[in-house]
């Protein structure tokens, strides 16, 4: 049992320095999350217009993104683009993970939209609405509530892909486990830590999507 | 009000309204009647601009619609439109449905459209569920709604699109009721229905419709009694005597009595 003594050990001891690079990992996933989601609504709009042009950067976009290892795009853009213009380590790894996660997004707004029934795009334009206002008004509020589950899980895929900042040396969860592991050689009890500190979080964070589920049904069929 | 000159409408290669004139007065009822797949729906919603007609004119209040440079929108607002599926907006309540376009189209005030919005909500009889969501109302209950939603924005005409055909039976009248409460007061209206006891009591004209065509254009009672074209005679027998089977031979089709007791088979043989 010398293993779960050792692990609690570490545990106990490296809280305060987990808890930092945890801190974070919440804030690389927080940033390139928010722009995700804008990313991916503006990509979806464009997908769903009627404009041939449009329609085809979205399709060329969401398959380049989706198509290529996020490692590659974090070194493309931090070492790449580097050459250009310097992001700096966190801006370079959260603008990363946002064109990343916001193809995946892009493609869970496009479901959303189009899940809701064509009478009510229909009804809010023989409204008098424009095609913007109905969208804003009447389509994405019901989308929103529809993809809350679809995007929360791609929520918690892109929580975890953050760690894949470590290899540009963000000192975030990942990085730290690495560090930890080379400087103790205890890699199986610093890997299972890691590996805890994120499990955490992902039921910290589904809880919380799964409350704003069923507040968000609440009387609104 | 309404001049439709010479309206053809294509979906890809498929010829759905094939020619169509009509001239539809102020004040005017007019009830749309014809079998599924006819082109009445695509008719009415050609009449504001939710579909292209490519050949043909349309003028509305005396003013030719051209649909490249006008603003669409506006005429929109202008033609009132009822659906079959009711449409309601199931995130509002029912007052937030009724002054959704009034405010956010039309800038008033919420203040007023909320007083404005309540009167139509009392005209209708559902005063007391302005702070329900449609999901809480019964189908007769979301259809008043949506009427009340679409006078919000005062229009000229109203297009009611088979409004009680996906009702309960013993909703139908609640909604029939409203809309010959309109009738009375002077509204345009154009009615796609199955509603033949309606048609023949609130109609000034009925049109029968087939195939793309107006076949038939003529007061309720000359085409309910007198109905001059074998094809509208032939749909005619086919609504009203529901479990007949065909119609025997050329005679004549005799009186019509009301047809209340038919209509849930006959919306159920014509609904589409
Ligand atoms: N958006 C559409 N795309 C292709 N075909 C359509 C579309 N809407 C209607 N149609 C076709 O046009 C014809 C007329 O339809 P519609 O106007 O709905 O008839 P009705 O309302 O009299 O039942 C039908 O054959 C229907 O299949
Ligand atoms: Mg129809």
């Amino acid at each position: 049992m010398n293993f779960i003594t050792d692990l609690v050990n570490y545990f106990v001891r490296d809280i305060p320095i987990f808890a930092t690079a945890a801190w974070l990992t919440i804030k690389l996933t927080a940033a390139a999350l928010a722009i995700g989601v804008f990313i991916g609504l503006f990509f979806a709009l464009l997908k769903l217009s009627k404009n041939r042009i449009s329609n085809g950067i979205a399709h060329l976009y969401i398959t380049i993104i989706r198509g290529t290892p996020l490692i590659v795009q974090i070194f493309a853009i931090y070492f790449g683009l580097a050459r250009m213009v310097d992001f700096g380590v966190f801006w370079s790894a959260a603008i990363a993970l946002a064109v990343h996660n916001g193809a995946y997004i892009a493609e869970i707004f496009r479901a959303g939209i189009q899940s809701i029934n064509r009478g009510q795009m229909e009804a809010a334009r023989s409204l008098g609405m424009t095609y913007g206002l109905a969208m804003r008004r009447i389509i994405l509020p019901q989308a929103f509530k529809r993809v809350v589950p679809p995007l929360g899980n791609q929520f918690i895929i892109g929580l975890k892909d953050s760690s894949l900042a470590a290899f540009i040396t963000a000192p975030e969860l990942f990085q730290m486990a690495m560090r930890r592991a080379a400087a103790t050689c205890a890699d199986l009890e610093y890997y299972t830590i890691t590996g805890l500190w994120y499990l955490a979080m992902v039921i910290v964070f589904s809880f919380l999507v799964a409350k704003l589920e069923k507040r968000l049904d609440v009387d609104k069929a | 009000m309404i001049k439709i000159r010479g309206l053809h409408k294509y979906f890809g290669s498929l010829h759905v309204l094939k020619g169509i004139d009509l001239d539809v007065g102020r004040s005017e009822v007019v009830c749309l009647i014809g079998a599924s797949g006819s082109g009445k729906s695509t008719l009415l919603r050609c009449i504001n601009f939710l579909e292209k007609a490519q050949e043909g004119e349309i003028w509305i209040d005396g003013k030719k619609i051209d649909r490249k440079k006008d603003d669409l929108n506006k005429i929109r607002a202008e033609v009132g439109m009822v659906f079959q599926l009711f449409n309601l907006f199931p995130h509002k309540t029912v007052l937030g449905n009724v002054i959704e376009a009034p405010v956010m189209v039309k800038r008033m005030p919420r203040d007023e459209a909320k007083k404005e919005g309540m009167a139509l909500l009392e005209k209708v009889g559902l005063a007391d569920k302005a702070h329900a969501y449609p999901s809480q109302l019964s189908g007769g209950q979301q259809q008043r709604v949506a009427i009340a939603r679409a006078l919000a924005m005062k229009p000229k005409v109203m297009l009611f699109d088979e409004p009680t055909s996906a009702l309960d039976p013993e909703l139908v009248g609640e909604v029939l009721e409203v809309m010959k409460q309109l009738a009375r007061e002077g509204m345009t209206m154009i009615v796609v229905t199955h509603e033949m006891a309606f048609a023949r009591e609130v109609a000034d004209r009925v049109i029968y419709m087939d195939d793309g065509k107006i076949i038939e254009a003529a007061t309720p009672q000359e085409i309910f009694e007198h109905p001059k074209e074998e094809r509208t005679r032939e749909f005619l027998w086919r609504v009203l005597n529901p479990n007949k089977g065909p119609r025997p031979g050329n005679k004549a089709m005799g009186p019509l009595a009301p047809q209340e007791k038919n209509r849930d088979d006959c919306h159920l043989e014509n609904a589409g």
